[in-house]
């Protein structure tokens, strides 16, 4: 490793152009946050370090795309792994095609079902942790997930994509209906469920 | 989305700007009178007087806060008038609290407004609360363009911004309001509402870090669980001064993150806080410090711009209908769930 480009800054850790043993890699460094005392910093940090790797190998487990794991340092907050190309799904998806976005954002759902299939919640399904490449959805930033089996989580993570789908494709807002249907082909237990479980959170929002 | 009739209407031929409004604010537990003047691009406050209804015990009483607003509305808003050196004849505009908040509150000063409007012949202008938080930022503090609102009270708790035309909701709180959270746990220790104030001052004093839940969800946050944690720890006799302590730490670390979140998602790199709670110096500072920490603009009205007020109410009619929207007294009713993200911001390019 020689010096570092920092590719994107992000809001709780920073993402370097890496090398590892030749591979084009990438290293995800969790940084320390001045604004919070030390307790809650290393608490987080090495927790969500941690975690995170174990997502992004579970997620790899059952044929999710998702970056290779080269290193991790629990300590240090970092994170080493394979270099994704391809683009963001936040930058591409207003500008597809009506059938081209439905079929993308199937794809999404099916993928995000297959997570849940086995407990793997993302918390943070936003398109801009979505990479499409050689028409594969590569999931990124596991970095606030968590293994839980529960409709509430799976529903709340959906609920996260549902939000973000509003704000940043407020123009094409039915993105959100094809994720379901993709969602509901892949998923093995009754996605109505969670569906209904979307519906409840939605209304126990503010003022709603 | 809720299905809503469209109750503004747009003038496309703009007549001359206004330039004097007058804001009622009703939501909650205070009853506020504004008078701002838009002559320049900026807001100019001339009077904003609140009076505040403080529950002998328990949280907020709908009905009694509403008689509580009642019985002062009319003598606030004539103070207002005193006090801005503004004669009735000169006010162009009555604006009010359309939503969100409770129903009994809501009504009182809407219908304060509406007699101030038809008596005065001015136009009315109803307008939403969470939205006039933010405009107020925008309105007063200078460079303060397009900023990332992290709005905390006792009800609300979200993080917006401007996005596609709206308000748009990043973030909010999937249970209570930060402040709620914080006036619970106080109103159970004994504290007198609002018990903000007094956990700052407790917090100060603490010097040991309880592990407390820290729950983010995307941007979302969620304290319910916290507040239960909290209990518990006094319970097992830990000190009420460590306990505020770490309570203000892991709740504001949240919040601080869940704003720096939708900052990077937006892109956006100005900061804005309003709410009751903003008026707390380690919320603020932790704000801050972030907004340094990534080279962003930190924005913080005066507290009496950032708690419920009147004037930017004012502010965010006169806003409104120098737009061009205008509104009927008929169609002027009130709503208790007015969402940030149903107004079209029509005044923003």
């Amino acid at each position: 490793m020689t010096e570092k480009t920092i590719l994107y800054r992000g809001a709780e850790a920073e993402i370097c152009l890496s090398n590892y043993m030749g591979f084009k890699a990438v290293q995800k460094k969790r940084v320390r946050k001045a604004y919070r005392i030390k307790d809650i910093d290393d608490r987080l940090i090495s927790f969500r370090t941690k975690e995170e790797v174990k997502l992004i190998t579970g997620a790899r487990r059952q044929g999710v795309s998702v970056p290779i794991i080269y290193d991790v340092d629990l300590e240090d907050g970092t994170i080493t792994m394979e270099y994704i190309e391809g683009k963001r799904v936040k930058d591409i998806l207003n500008e597809l095609s009506e059938g081209e976005r439905a079929r993308i954002c199937e794809k999404i759902g099916e993928n995000i079902a297959k997570l849940h299939n086995n407990d793997i919640i993302h918390g943070d399904l936003t398109t801009s942790n979505m990479m499409l490449f050689y028409d594969h959805i590569y999931f990124i930033d596991f970095g606030l997930g968590e293994k839980n089996g529960e409709v509430e989580s799976k529903g709340v993570d959906l609920h996260v994509l549902m939000e973000a789908i509003e704000s940043t494709h407020s123009r094409h807002a039915n993105c959100f209906d094809y994720v379901l249907d993709g969602y509901k082909k892949e998923l093995k237990e009754d996605a109505n469920l969670v569906v209904k479980k979307i519906e409840e959170i939605v209304k126990r929002g503010r003022y709603r | 989305m809720v299905d809503k009739p469209n109750l503004f209407y747009i003038i496309p031929d703009l007549q001359l700007s206004i330039m004097i409004c007058v804001g009622i604010e009703g939501t909650a537990h205070t009853i506020g009178v504004g008078i701002v003047d838009g002559t320049g691009k900026k807001c100019n406050v001339l009077s904003n007087i609140i009076k505040i209804y403080r529950p002998k015990q328990g949280g907020i009483h709908p009905r009694e806060a509403a008689n509580h607003h009642a019985s002062y509305v009319a003598d606030l808003i004539k103070e207002s008038a005193e006090k801005a050196q503004v004669d009735f004849a000169d006010i162009d505009l009555i604006s009010f609290s359309k939503g969100p908040g409770m129903g009994p509150c809501l009504r009182t000063a809407a219908t304060a407004a509406r007699a101030l409007s038809l008596s005065l012949d001015k136009p009315i202008m109803g307008v939403n609360h969470c939205v006039a938080h933010l405009e107020i930022g925008r309105g007063t503090l200078d460079d303060c363009k397009d900023p990332v609102l992290l709005y905390t009270s006792g009800a609300n708790t979200q993080i917006t911004a401007f996005a596609e035309g709206k308000y748009r909701v990043f973030g909010e709180t999937l249970d209570i309001g930060i402040g709620n959270c914080l006036d619970k746990f106080g109103r159970n220790m004994g504290m007198e509402f609002p018990c903000g104030p007094k956990i700052e001052e407790l917090a100060r004093k603490g010097k040991k870090y309880l592990k407390l839940p820290y729950s983010i969800k995307g941007m979302d946050v969620a304290f319910s669980g916290l507040l239960t944690s909290a209990e518990q720890y006094h319970k097992k006799g830990e000190s009420l001064e460590d306990i505020c302590y770490s309570m203000q730490e892991t709740t504001f670390a949240a919040l601080t993150e869940v704003t720096e979140r939708a900052m990077a998602h937006t892109e956006k790199n100005e900061v804005l806080l309003g709410g009751g709670v903003a008026s707390n110096k380690r919320l603020r500072n932790m704000v801050q410090t972030m907004a340094k920490e990534r080279d962003a603009h930190f924005f913080a009205p005066s507290t009496d711009l950032c708690i419920d007020n009147g004037a930017m109410i004012a502010w965010l009619g006169l806003l409104m209908y120098n737009s061009g929207i205008r509104m009927k007294v008929e169609d002027s009713f009130i709503d208790q769930r007015f969402r940030t993200d149903m107004v079209d911001v029509s005044w923003r390019d």
